[in-house]
């Protein structure tokens, strides 16, 4: 796989960012060179740093006349060999569904930071809200899949968005940043590092664009203008893009591999962090912005003598069930705090052995304070 | 197909997908024409296209026919997913062909925004004003009263006329010709293509199978002796010519600004 290793753009050391500005930057350090989108709140600062920073480095920036158009130009870039992306929040998600769905089955490398507000429809524009877990793996039709990091502070909305681009451009999958309203308008400390890993995509010349002998296989991904001559549909396609829109075998083999392909590697994109795990009876599991307050639960808890540990998802697609199955294993039970009516904790069930999970929801556009997830530790135990 | 523009076609395509007399498979042939003139005059290469489509039988005429780079993209977003291409590529010389319900119903929107930024692109919308793909419905292009599958009474409302669409939302070269009368279409598609900035050009394309059948012009002939008799030349000394009911001004409405 190409991989190397390059400069952020930003000088090496501490900066004090807010998330949206530190996820731009964490994206022109993996080497994104064109940004399509359409303002929309909580996520425009991303796109208005994108704006200011893309000319600099030749890069191109596009405002769309809508995030239809926003994301299909990003698949356009993309294909034309540029690292591409877009940023926006739920009414816009909804929108780039279709498209969403033709990355997916293209099998074309974007990112995608959805900064979370309180939904559904117009809901709470400046609200923050949790409520797209489910909307960002199902919204589009058909089986496909995606990759989704739940970044807890404004470092990781610089790191995270840089592996957001690596699996993207490694997988040839569509890859989110599951980022927060809370998360993208906090300013905190971010430490620019002094070097980044960067995966390159993988061009190896004359090899199908679309097809793998392997089930699970990532094919070579050329762009346009190389002489390919590329054939790229959203209809089901053969190894080399030609329309096979009334083949059931390759219909059959084309959308397993899509999906084999992510979760056949799902234990190397499946990523979290432990805290008192170890003697731990109750078991929170939290992500994003709410993993902040689950530690500080957690921490309050332990000093009152209460056996409570915090899961960390980082990853939320694919989901990593391996260590709540250990966890459950071990005889845990799980407390999963969500700003949404419980879309993780259904997974977490899944993955619970009959274990119990108590949930704690809040969707009225306030992020989960400390004191919440303690009294319901204190209420499940 | 003429022997010499076979270079421009895959090996592996042997049919045409079009129903017998339709326009698309003349403007494919003339689509290469105008590029292959075009090269011998070393205006432009082939290996610099990009073709993008959107759904529906127009968007078959580049996917997967040209044996050159193809993006065959989603209903009606042809033009936003070549704005992209060309912004992370400028080298590219793109392409987009499509059909009016692709382009001006569902994609209306991007066509008219692309047309006022002015994005360097040559738009070649196949106009056969209704929906074929789908079973012929009612289109944004379609005359008014003409009965179709969703307008069984006969359509109410009346057609867009794509040209002054395009030029007041600000196309850099605009122009209207018909299958009927392939050599100004050549000259249209090779000025289109070599024009700076938006490009657009409105083929009128005969749809026997679905906009014909439904006024008594079910076969190729009368569609063609239709279109022929129907169209008079824009002249810009009298630009109000009045054209026959159903009928089309045909020519360029602006070259170059």
């Amino acid at each position: 796989m190409p991989s190397r290793t390059a400069q952020p753009l930003l000088p090496p050391g501490p900066r004090y960012l807010s998330g949206n500005e530190a996820a731009a930057e964490g994206a022109l350090a993996a080497g994104c060179r064109l940004y399509a989108g359409y303002p929309i709140t909580p996520s425009s600062e991303i796109m208005e740093r994108m704006a200011a920073r893309l000319p600099e480095i030749d890069g191109a920036f596009l405002q769309m006349e809508d995030e239809i158009a926003s994301i299909s130009a990003v698949v356009g870039g993309s294909w034309s060999g540029s690292k591409s992306m877009t940023a926006t929040s739920g009414p816009g998600l909804s929108l780039m569904q279709e498209c969403l769905g033709y990355a997916a089955f293209t099998e074309t490398p974007l990112v995608l930071i959805d900064v979370q507000r309180a939904g559904p429809c117009t809901g709470q524009a400046t609200k923050v809200g949790g409520g797209d877990i489910m909307a960002v793996k199902y919204g589009s039709h058909g089986d496909y899949q995606v990759v989704a990091f739940s970044p807890w502070s404004v470092a990781e909305m610089f790191s995270l968005t840089v592996e957001a681009f690596n699996w993207s451009e490694r997988l040839r999958v569509p890859a989110f940043l599951l980022a927060e309203e809370a998360t993208g308008h906090l300013r905190e400390r971010v430490d620019i590092p002094e070097t980044v890993e960067l995966y390159e995509r993988d061009y190896r010349p004359g090899e199908a664009p679309f097809g793998h002998p392997e089930a699970d296989g990532v094919p070579s991904m050329p762009r346009f203008g190389q002489g390919e001559n590329l054939m790229v549909t959203g209809s089901t396609h053969d190894d080399w893009g030609f329309r096979k829109t009334e083949d059931p075998v390759v219909q059959d083999r084309l959308v397993r591999r899509l999906n084999q392909k992510v979760l056949s590697r799902a234990d190397d994109l499946c990523r979290y962090e432990g805290y008192e795990l170890d003697d731990a009876e109750l078991v929170v599991v939290a992500y994003g912005f709410t993993a902040r307050a689950a530690l500080r639960a957690v921490r309050l808890a332990r000093a009152q003598g209460v056996k409570a540990g915090l899961l960390r998802l980082i990853t939320i697609w694919p989901f990593c069930s391996r260590p709540l199955a250990e966890l459950a294993g071990r005889g845990a039970s799980f407390l999963a705090p969500e700003m949404n009516l419980g879309q993780v904790a259904g997974l977490v069930r899944q993955a619970a052995q009959g274990r119990p999970v108590h949930e704690l929801t809040q969707v009225n556009g306030r992020s989960i304070a400390p004191r919440a997830i303690l009294q319901k530790i204190g209420e499940v135990l | 197909m003429a022997r010499a523009l076979e270079k421009y076609l895959r090996p592996q395509v042997k049919a045409t997908p079009f129903c017998p007399g339709c326009g698309h498979g003349v403007l494919l042939g003339l689509i290469l024409r105008a590029i292959e003139g075009l090269e011998q005059e070393g205006r432009l290469a082939w290996s610099e296209m990009l073709f993008v489509s959107g759904i529906g039988c127009a968007a078959w005429i580049p996917s997967p026919n040209f044996k050159a780079d193809t993006l065959h993209t989603l209903h009606g977003r042809a033009v936003a997913f070549a704005v992209g291409a060309k912004a992370a590529n400028p080298a590219l010389k793109v392409m987009v062909v499509s059909g009016d319900g692709d382009l001006a119903s569902i994609g209306g929107n991007h066509l008219i925004q692309a047309a006022r930024r002015g994005n360097d692109l040559t738009v070649v919308c196949a106009n056969n004003q209704i929906y074929g793909m789908t079973g012929g419905q009612v289109a944004p292009t379609t005359p008014v009263n003409l009965p179709t599958a969703t307008t069984p009474g006969g359509n109410p409302y009346r057609p867009f006329d794509l040209c002054k669409l395009v030029e007041a939302a600000g196309a850099s070269y605009v122009a209207r010709g018909s299958v009927t009368r392939p050599y100004d279409l050549i000259d249209y598609l090779s000025r289109g293509l070599t024009t700076p900035g938006f490009s657009f050009i409105e083929v009128l394309s005969p749809c026997p199978t679905q906009f014909g059948r439904r006024q008594r012009l079910d076969s190729a002939a009368a569609m063609f002796d239709h279109l022929r008799e129907t169209c008079r030349y824009y002249v810009e000394t009298e630009p109000e010519a009045e054209t026959p009911a159903g009928g089309f001004l045909l020519g360029e409405f602006v070259h170059g600004r």
